[in-house]
């Protein structure tokens, strides 16, 4: 199906199925202990040896000798890999440094050997016998001086350039009447999803088969392929559960790649899981920025003028966080510039983390909001409605495809209560307490993926999807089944959803808030396609109805299982974009509210309210929706509040690399939280009139975390995470 | 980890002799840190003595009207005894703010004392630490010393001792039971029982070799108001920042402060003349050979803030 | 019922790649033990109301050997160093870490996983309630969660005090607040808390 021209009415729309608040399909499974993870493929009994991933030792240099014959003449052990004896690797379109270290070390905890034994055990203790000599190198490793050296490039955002300028930034800044100058920064951030990066390769022959933890089916194995230089067709990859990602799996990474080189030596099954501690260094993360934000305003609230430069740093080849995207698009503002600088940093590979770009940079942005709208004596919540645009300010003549900011702003403001707020930054008490409101908006880009898909349906009237698409915790499985359900007028329970194997055609994978949108409208056009080819079989019209499990036309109303009594029918095909999402940007929108307490005494700083409005098209399903976004709030707190990498400056590395020095929010931090969906449909995003919605629960909620504790204790941090420290000297001491 | 011979103590005595006459022996109790550490194999024992069969699980009352702590009562039933909530709360609430429920299910009183620092250097093995491998040297002085020391430390380790039940027990007077390999026993305070780092700062305690904690034993219970408050960046389940305990009675006031030093950092001199001084002045002498470094100078304040509401709201 | 099929497990691959150690794993739950060299010890689990005999490296913790040995892949591996709760399972009635434990220190215990929770109803009003109210999303914290807060409520009901019990010498409550500070020791980075909180309530009848 090419989707050129805005969706008109279709099978969706019925929303009998679709959009209802489903319970998951697999959830089940997953709350049995039944759902078998990629790791779990293989248990005892089946030969699998265990392989135990080293990691660099330094940030950068080279590995002078690596003795591994200890290791090797260690009990249980049956191979050793090192880039020495791997054979000559390639490196995957999506990664920027080697998987396998060596000679050469790009950057800590880099893997530089596999140890693999017969039991875990075994592997876990060889591998520290492994004696490898280093001549370090010195590495650049901190972005705040090379900022300050402006040591730099522009960068482009993935497609967009890295600056942008409209009108005379400079000459209406200098002429606005109110005028904000500030300077943020956010941290590294570790996605620490709750599984690890864990494989198993098996060979038979020069066959390969990688039961994985992949949020992209097809880019794991193509980049696999590449890696080990093979044909893409000798692999099989299957990734039936994935025990999270947020980004960090959207990648190969030194799990697959060494499960695959030790499974070829071992001559067994080897199954590979990167140890906690090593997560953090070894894979990809969200890198720091340091942002700064010029706003000019008039009198009457309304901008004049908006910069937004960002920092960040990457190694060679790595992106820059694309921070300044959402101002280019969130306020109007006549004049207005943008500057992206990417600096080299040899700290680990900087990559994708849920809402990339965006995220951090709502973080610093509508902080600066918040800061202008008190310069301005207004509202918050007012300033961002006066300053809304139905237009891509950057290309006035580009309409969003929907917009509805103005309504998630009113709709939020009146059932959290705004008006209720404290009026004066640290005014309101109780007890030890001081109590803040804050707010900020969500925004987030929609983003059009070609998905394919493939659909059998059976003499018993069954219907079996087929894609490759991937359930990271997004509830894939349960809108695919609605989708094709709804499609296809047949009950949810007719639907088997077979998801996560490079067997099913390509989808767009999990991802960017891409995922839900662009697999369903893959779906969607194979089940229309099916439509067609059992309309033909039944020799009725092509605009035959589909109910109830029927065909019905006229008169006739035909089991659809009829169509298949010869055999089963099958259709495949998928969704491809035109150019609408040039002709229209297509983004998705929210406000997010929060009630924070600051203790007097310590300023230690827990949220007792949190509030989502978010508009982002059809919802699939209300309930996994829901879940995506309170998640992503979770994840907004612990950015706002603990999260951080912290740099070893002098070992070019995050030292707190394992989950109790690295903190994410328990349970405990989080509050009950409401999400509300604007009832809305975009027929120009997708055949399914729906958009992501996945990340946008992330963007803002940070910012809004921040201005609720300005407002409670009325000291600005622009330095995130929020920590006490940060707070307390500047707190008066309780009388 | 390292591979070991595991055994089981069929007695104290079979516990004691097998720990002082095998080379790198080391107990076993809760295992929630030892293990911990030999995956890293930051601790690599060559035999480990299962000690969790031995009748150390008791909580009795002492001669004195005290309690005698056994040094395998789990955390969770330590700090749920009625006696341990009703006459010396401080106790149970420092067990409860510490760690999460299923480690306190395992951990057991004298595995909690020994925790072993929670700094992030002492974790990665392939940073200098002088307390995982003597003499290479300390990466935390000069690096990432946000959690660490602002007094007591040295210029070979400026860790902290990260627990939070022992901060309760310095402030109670507690003392800690100990029996060697010859079944003889000793008597240390826990104030005694802690070392600073020095110059060896991978000699964390005062046991000998072969010894074994058998119990702790808290003093008579004394009327008195009895607070812990635990400082953290997230509500739970976090190691503290800062923690204080307090035992305020009628014409007297104690605190201890943990997070802040190698082991429960207290002043018994400056406590008396706290009522006369004030808490600033406290305070002040408390932390008055302090240390810190640009990074954790904060936890001097936040103590301060800690002991002046702490007083004040709980004073007379 | 919707049926939910995995991809198929193509055996001829699982068992073509491991034919050079045909010997080693074809003689069972051991053999990978005994070819690592390390010590071994026998050691008898009651794992689910079965009784299973193992012979173990000294070193398995008992997280490995539920998932590595037995088979029970339920109870997950999230850290393996007591930072998550991912591995919590119920031992002798009470809610622990497998990954901080050996499997040898647990002669004779009961072991209850989420595998075993229903008993033979099928599905323990918990895991149904996790359904309903969608306390999941990616599912790796999920078995844990679920053992959690089954023991949970046992421990509330036996009066064991928590961080944020107001009272110690009462009885504690069901209040959200205790359920969030009990609930603290098993991370979600789904971020699922939230509804995690409305399941339990639901079971437990608090409001
Ligand atoms: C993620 C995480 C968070 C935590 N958070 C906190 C926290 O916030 N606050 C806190 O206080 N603690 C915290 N802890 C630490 C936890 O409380 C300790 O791990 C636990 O108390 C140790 O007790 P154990 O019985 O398991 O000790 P084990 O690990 O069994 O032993 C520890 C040491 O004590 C020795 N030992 C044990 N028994 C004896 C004996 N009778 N005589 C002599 N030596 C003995 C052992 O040989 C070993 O060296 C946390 C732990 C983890 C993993
Ligand atoms: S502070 Fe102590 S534990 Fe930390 S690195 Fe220095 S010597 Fe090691
Ligand atoms: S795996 Fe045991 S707590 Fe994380
Ligand atoms: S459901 Fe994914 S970590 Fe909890």
């Amino acid at each position: 199906m090419k989707f050129t021209e805005p969706a008109g009415p279709n099978a969706i729309d019925n929303q009998t199925i679709i959009s209802r608040p489903v319970s998951r399909i697999d959830g089940r499974l997953k709350t049995s202990g039944g759902a078998k993870y990629g790791y779990e493929q293989l248990g005892p009994n089946t030969g699998a040896a265990y392989g135990y991933v080293v990691g660099a030792g330094i940030a950068k240099g080279k590995i002078r000798s690596l003795e591994s014959s200890a290791a090797r003449a260690a009990p249980g052990v049956l191979a050793v890999v090192t880039a020495e004896n791997a054979g000559k690797l390639g490196k995957g379109k999506y990664n920027f440094a080697p998987l396998l270290a060596g000679p050469e070390v790009h950057h800590y905890h880099q893997a530089v050997a596999l140890v693999v034994a017969d039991t875990f055990e075994a592997a876990r203790s060889a591998a520290t016998l492994l004696r490898i000599e280093y001549a370090a190198e010195k590495g650049e490793f901190d972005l705040q001086a090379a900022r300050a050296r402006g040591d730099g490039q522009p960068a482009p955002i993935e497609q967009d350039p890295a600056d942008t300028s409209v009108g005379d930034f400079d000459g209406a800044f200098a002429k606005a009447s109110i005028k904000l100058d500030e300077t943020y920064s956010t941290p590294d951030q570790s996605h620490a999803m709750m599984e690890p990066h864990a494989s198993i390769a098996a060979w038979d022959g020069d066959q390969l088969t990688l039961w994985t933890s992949a949020q992209m089916v097809d880019w794991h194995r193509s980049d696999l392929a590449k890696t080990l230089g093979i044909e893409k067709e000798k692999i099989r990859l299957i990734s039936p559960f994935i025990g999270g990602g947020f980004g960090g799996k959207l990648f190969l990474r030194a799990d697959a790649v060494l499960a695959a080189l030790g499974s070829r030596k071992a001559r067994r099954p080897v199954k590979v899981a990167l140890p906690r501690p090593l997560v953090f260094n070894n894979t990809t993360h969200r890198p720091a920025t340091i942002q700064r934000i010029r706003i000019g305003a008039e009198l009457d609230g309304k901008i004049v003028a908006i910069a937004h430069d960002s920092w960040s740093g990457n190694l060679d080849g790595g992106p820059p966080e694309g921070a300044v995207a959402a101002t280019r698009l969130l306020y109007a503002g006549a004049n207005r510039q943008t500057a992206t600088r990417l600096a080299k940093i040899d700290l680990p590979e900087g990559h994708s983390m849920r809402a990339p770009g965006e995220a951090p940079g709502l973080m610093a942005l509508e902080v600066a909001m918040d800061e202008m709208a008190e310069k301005l004596k207004l509202d918050p919540v007012e300033f961002r409605m006066m300053n809304d645009t139905q237009v891509d300010p950057e290309k006035p003549e580009r309409k969003f495809s929907l917009r509805n900011l103005r309504a998630c702003l009113q709709l939020g403001a009146e059932r959290f209560g705004w008006s209720r707020r404290p009026m004066t930054p640290a005014s309101l008490r109780e007890g030890r307490l001081y109590i803040g409101y804050g707010m900020a908006a969500a925004f987030r880009n929609n983003i059009a993926m070609k998905s394919d898909a493939r659909v059998r349906l059976g003499r018993d009237g069954r219907i079996v999807v087929e894609t490759d698409m991937t359930d990271i915790g997004t509830g894939s499985y349960t809108i695919i089944a609605q989708t094709a359900a709804e499609t296809m007028g047949v009950p949810l329970s007719s639907i088997d959803v077979r998801l996560g194997s490079s067997d099913y055609p390509v989808s767009c994978g999990s991802g960017g808030q891409f995922g839900a949108v662009n697999s369903t409208s893959g779906v969607f056009a194979a089940c229309m396609k099916l439509r067609e080819d059992i309309a033909r079989k039944l020799g009725l019209p092509f605009d035959s109805k589909f109910e109830g499990g029927r065909v019905a036309s006229g008169e006739w109303r035909i089991p659809v299982g009829e169509a298949a009594a010869n055999g089963d029918l099958v259709a495949e095909d998928g969704v491809e974009y035109g150019d609408l999402d040039k002709r229209y940007q297509e983004s998705t929108f929210g406000a997010h509210f929060c009630e924070v307490t600051v203790d007097a005494d310590t300023a230690e700083m827990r949220v007792r309210r949190m509030l989502a409005v978010c508009a982002a098209g059809r919802i699939l399903n209300p309930k996994t929706a829901r879940s995506q976004v309170i998640g992503a709030m979770t994840m907004g707190v612990g950015a706002a509040l603990m999260e951080e990498l912290t740099v070893d400056k002098r070992a070019g590395c995050f030292i707190n690399h394992d989950l109790a020095a690295y903190e994410v929010p328990v349970n405990a931090d989080i509050p009950h939280q409401d999400v509300i969906f604007l009832d809305e449909l975009d027929p120009i995003a997708s055949p399914m009139k729906a958009k992501g919605v996945a990340e946008l629960g992330l963007c803002g909620v940070a910012a809004a975390v921040a201005n609720a504790v300005y407002n409670a204790v009325g000291v600005r941090v622009r330095d995130y995470p929020i920590t006490l420290d940060k707070l307390l000297e500047k707190m008066p001491i309780r009388a | 980890m390292r591979a070991f011979k595991y055994s089981r103590a069929a007695s104290l005595k079979d516990a004691a002799a097998r720990l002082a006459e095998t080379p790198n022996a080391k107990l076993i109790a809760g295992g929630t840190n030892l293990l911990d550490l030999m995956k890293l194999q930051i601790e690599t024992p060559e035999a480990l003595i299962d000690v969790n069969g031995l009748p150390l699980d008791q909580i009795e009352v002492t001669q004195e009207g005290g309690l005698r702590v056994g040094a395998l009562v789990r955390n969770t039933d330590l700090a749920a005894d009625v006696r341990v909530r009703r006459d010396y709360p401080v106790l149970s609430r420092a067990i409860l703010a510490g760690a999460s429920q299923q480690l306190r299910n395992r951990a057991t009183t004298a595995g909690n004392l020994l925790q072993r620092t929670r700094c992030p250097y002492f974790y990665d093995t392939d940073q200098p630490c002088n307390k995982r491998k003597p003499g290479s040297g300390c990466s935390a002085i000069g690096g990432y010393s946000r959690g660490l020391a602002v007094i007591g430390a040295s210029e070979s380790c400026i860790a902290t001792y990260p627990g939070d039940m022992a901060v309760a027990l310095r402030v109670l007077d507690a003392t800690v039971q100990i029996s060697d390999a010859d079944g003889e026993t000793r008597d240390l305070a826990l104030a005694d029982f802690h070392r600073l780092p020095g110059d060896a700062p991978q000699v964390e305690n005062d046991l000998e070799k072969g010894e074994i904690i058998t119990s702790v034993t808290l003093p008579k219970p004394v009327a008195s108001r009895q607070i812990y408050r635990k400082i953290r960046d997230r509500a739970s389940y976090a190691f503290a920042l800062v923690s204080v305990a307090a035992v305020i009675g009628k014409d007297f006031a104690r605190f201890a402060i943990g997070g802040v030093a190698p082991k429960p950092w207290r002043s018994e001199t400056a406590e008396r003349e706290l009522p006369q001084q004030g808490v600033a002045r406290f305070s002040q002498a408390l932390f008055a050979d302090a240390t810190p470094t640009r990074e954790n100078r904060f936890k001097i304040v936040l103590a301060e803030r800690v002991l002046q509401s702490t007083w004040t709201e709980n004073r007379g | 019922m919707t049926s939910f099929p995995l991809p198929p497990v193509d055996r001829r691959t699982v068992l073509a790649g491991a034919t050079a150690a045909a010997t080693a794993y074809s003689t069972g739950l051991s053999a990978a033990g005994l070819a690592s060299g390390a010590d071994e010890q026998t050691v008898t689990l009651r794992v689910n109301g079965q009784t299973h005999a193992l012979k173990l490296e000294e070193r398995t913790t008992l997280l490995d050997a539920l998932r590595e040995h037995i088979g029970l892949t339920g109870t997950k591996k999230g850290c393996d160093h007591g930072q998550c709760g991912a591995c919590t399972v119920i031992v002798n009635g009470r809610r622990i870490n497998s990954c901080l434990t050996l499997a040898l220190m647990h002669e004779g215990d009961a072991v209850t996983t989420i595998e075993g929770l229903a008993g033979r109803d099928g599905q323990h009003p918990m895991q149904a309630a996790f359904v309903k109210h969608d306390a999941f999303q990616c599912g790796y914290c999920t078995s844990g969660q679920i053992c959690s807060s089954v023991a949970m409520l046992d421990e509330i009901k036996a009066g064991i005090p928590s961080h944020v019990t107001e009272d110690l010498n009462a009885e504690p409550k069901r209040t959200p607040e205790e359920v969030r500070e009990r609930m603290s020791g098993n991370i979600c980075r789904c971020g699922a808390y939230s509804n995690i909180l409305d399941a339990i309530n639901e079971v437990s009848g608090a409001v």
